[in-house]
């Protein structure tokens, strides 16, 4: 029986596996290049620049950080490199493949190895923050290299560390996302918007809200502050739900969320579990409206993930498509999608990063560590998320004028910018500055909401 | 821990205590069912084969992206891609142990790092073929019903009902045919089973078979309510490796009764402690390890397995 059954179960087991790669892989449109594979032909450079991308590049966080720097030192590279004095520099990028999601631990080791073998002139990236906070360590104090944070939104990665020991820590910047406590400051601004919303259509004067927040370290600050910050804002809070970041099914966490009576989710979710919270959220039609920050629900999968039930959530992001934040926002947001097939998320700003970097260099003359870092404080780049510049603790400055952050919303099978749409950031003492970027749109209730609560 | 506002809930009256009573019951109920669609096969080929297949949940896993390959990326009727990624995750299954565990199957310790091996073999080769994605599958049936306020999707009645159905035939299996009573007479003396005439490794086989079709079936209808990713077989091997400990190691009827009891203690603790849901996991295992100090043995095993 052996010899005949054999042979025939294993070639099965090859062509399930084999149909499995011809099937899968190309139609996703996800490989990730090999740095080797897009190097410029026919330009000649006087020597190049190594930048490390350091992220989880097999999950959507890092392929992202790893499009928007390649998409920019392509676009560096073909418009003649970096001017490094007299020179001109290429830009090489290095993939990292830190697995920071699943091994934050092992994410250190992969960081000091491409340290060690390849000895980059600097290094971006950095998404779990149970990971970044040991490799910054390393990367800072053991290596003095520049590390441009895009990922990690963390305070204390930089707060505490650069303003407090400069010298130990200058070599840290961060240019996505804003820092944790300026996304809470504007998941509230979008939680406003969206409680009047629920006062206006379905009547209901002080709304009741829940959070959903995964277990993790970085949204410490904002479960912490949320529930302080809701009774001003004329709402009451009825509960703290925070299942695991891995969680597959978070259906029991929903039937409580809807015990409560809540009107609205403030979800604060960086993990996989955003996406069943959007497909249970939507299939059994939990009668409250999400919004806050669902990093799944800022990717074009998400929708297709959910199997459309997570239609009219509603998350922070950095970029939207519809919204022409500065004037490079579309065309950047257009031509990455042309090239990767994917909307941008605000992973992807690592575009900016690798040119704020090409900027300090040519402002410096040299790739000298020390002369790099204080070019790279005197920064001012506009780019697609709008105006970088870094604070005394080398953390992009969140305000109007500067980089704000968008608020998106799922709107049948859309991904569009819903807030700010006519935010007033100081009403008393300027109440003519109004901020709102052009293709902003309402934000609606989603109609199973507002059909439960008018019943 | 934490110091999280609205850490711990309290219902306001004797109406929200019945409501929370009801909604723990159900929803307890349904991941029990889950669970033990896992634990009986691991426990099943534990009993019969001394194998501790720490890749059964990776066979889930495998037919949970089995479904999302045919059902979602090949469009194909869900109708024929449920069959056809059973039998195929069974197919993978029985290769797997003619080809790893049969030819050293008498050193156990040897298998069960020889199934840790399979289960990485398997994650890596679905994070080189589908990426480290999260990936959904369409449920096959969408909705949902309210009784009482409940909300219950179809797929998870669904999914109740065909595991359900699975147990009653892996019972009907044991209990009524001639492969049934073999796989019990081996189960309880390998040797004399083999002195006897009975063919162990064939016999073996055949449980593998079984026990795999059950994870695989408990992989296809949860497919549609987990979020598919290459480690999603982990969380599960814990929870399944906790039941059968708790139930007795081999014992089928312990496994059941340990699914649902972990199953009812991690729905319990979602609600009572919703600022401490990630816990559930953590609590239930504590729970575990505390029955255990009083009935090493767990419920319904027997105190020492190599007595039997």
């Amino acid at each position: 029986m052996k010899s005949k059954l054999f042979p025939f179960l294993v070639l099965l087991m090859i062509l399930f596996l084999i149909g499995g790669i011809v099937g899968c892989t190309p139609t996703d449109g996800e490989d990730v290049v090999p740095p080797e594979e897009e190097e410029e032909e026919g330009v000649e450079f006087d020597g190049e620049i190594k930048i490390a991308v350091t992220g989880p590049m097999t999950n959507i966080q890092g392929e992202m950080m790893w499009w928007g720097a390649l998409m920019a030192a392509d676009e560096i590279n073909a418009a003649g490199g970096v001017a490094v004095g007299d020179e001109m520099y290429s830009v090489r990028l290095i993939q990292v493949e830190t697995d920071e999601i699943m091994d934050p631990l092992g994410a250190v080791s992969a960081v000091e190895n491409v340290i060690v073998s390849e000895d980059p002139d600097f290094l971006i990236g950095g998404f779990r923050t149970e990971a970044v906070t040991p490799y910054t360590d390393l990367i800072a104090r053991d290596y003095n290299k520049i590390f441009i944070i895009c990922g990690a939104a963390t305070n204390e990665l930089l707060h505490g560390r650069v303003d407090v020991d400069y010298d130990a820590w200058k070599y840290l910047f961060r240019v996505t996302p804003i820092r944790s406590t300026d996304l809470v400051t504007v998941t509230i601004l979008m939680l406003n918007d969206v409680a009047m919303a629920v006062r206006e259509e379905l009547g209901i004067a002080a709304p009741k809200v829940a959070i959903l927040a995964e277990a993790l370290e970085w949204n410490e600050a904002l479960v912490q502050m949320a529930p302080q910050i809701f009774p001003t804002l004329g709402l009451e809070f009825v509960g703290t739900f925070r299942p695991s970041a891995t969680a597959s099914d978070v259906t029991t966490e929903l039937r409580g969320i809807e015990a409560t009576g809540a009107h609205i989710i403030y979800t604060i979710m960086s993990g996989p579990v955003g996406i069943p919270f959007g497909k249970q959220w939507g299939e059994l039609e939990i009668p409250a409206c999400p919004v806050g920050i669902n990093v799944e629900a800022q990717k074009s999968g998400y929708y297709p993930a959910t199997d459309g039930f997570g239609d009219y959530d509603c998350t922070l992001n950095t970029f939207a498509q519809n919204a022409a934040i500065t004037e490079h926002t579309i065309p950047f947001i257009s031509k990455f999608v042309d090239l990767y097939g994917q909307l941008p998320n605000y992973n992807a700003d690592t575009y900016s990063a690798v040119y704020i970097l090409k900027e300090a260099v040519e402002r410096a003359g040299t790739i000298d560590t020390d002369s790099v870092i204080a070019e790279l404080e005197v920064t001012d780049y506009t780019g697609a998320a709008g105006r970088v510049v870094f604070d005394e603790a080398h953390d992009v400055i969140w305000g109007p004028g500067y980089v704000t952050a968008v608020g998106i919303q799922w709107q049948d099978g859309e991904l569009v910018a819903a807030w700010p749409l006519e935010w007033k950031p100081d009403a008393q003492n300027a109440p003519d500055l109004v901020i709102g970027y052009e293709g902003v749109v309402p934000y609606q209730i989603p109609p199973h909401v507002l059909e439960q609560w008018r019943e | 821990m934490r110091g999280l506002p609205g850490l711990i809930h309290h219902p306001g009256n004797r109406r929200e205590e019945l409501a929370m009573l009801s909604d723990i019951l159900v929803y307890g109920l349904m991941n029990g069912a889950v669970y033990a669609m896992l634990a009986i096969g691991f426990s099943l080929i534990f009993g019969a084969a001394r194998i501790i297949n720490l890749a059964h949940t990776a066979f889930f896993m495998l037919a949970a992206y089995a479904i999302f390959y045919f059902g979602s990326e090949l469009a194909i009727n869900p109708f024929i891609a449920i069959p056809l990624s059973i039998i195929l995750v069974v197919l993978v299954g029985v290769v797997v142990y003619y080809v790893f565990m049969e030819p050293i199957r008498e050193h156990e310790t040897a298998v069960l790092i020889v199934t840790v091996a399979v289960a990485l073999v398997f994650q890596e080769l679905i994070l080189i073929i589908f990426g480290g994605h999260y990936r959904g599958v369409s449920s096959i049936v969408a909705g949902y019903i309210s009784p009482y306020g409940i909300r219950i999707s179809y797929q998870y009645l669904l999914t109740l009902g065909v595991v359900s159905l699975s147990l009653f035939i892996v019972w009907l299996i044991l209990m009524k045919t001639r492969l049934g009573i073999a796989i019990r007479s081996s189960a309880q003396d390998r040797e004399i089973a083999n002195l006897m005439g009975m063919n162990v490794a064939k016999i073996a086989a055949a449980t593998m078979a079984i026990s795999v079709g059950l994870a695989a079936v408990a992989g296809v209808m949860v497919a549609p309510l987990y979020t598919l990713e290459p480690h999603m077989w982990l969380n599960p091997l814990v929870l399944v490796l906790a039941i059968v400990i708790l139930g007795g190691l081999g014992s089928i009827k312990g496994s059941f009764i340990g699914a649902l009891i972990l199953a009812f203690i991690e729905v319990t603790v979602v609600f009572l402690i919703p600022g401490g849901a990630f816990l559930k996991v953590a609590i239930a295992l504590a729970i575990m390890l505390t029955i255990l100090i009083i009935r090493p043995e767990g419920l319904f095993g027997v105190y020492m397995e190599g007595e039997r």
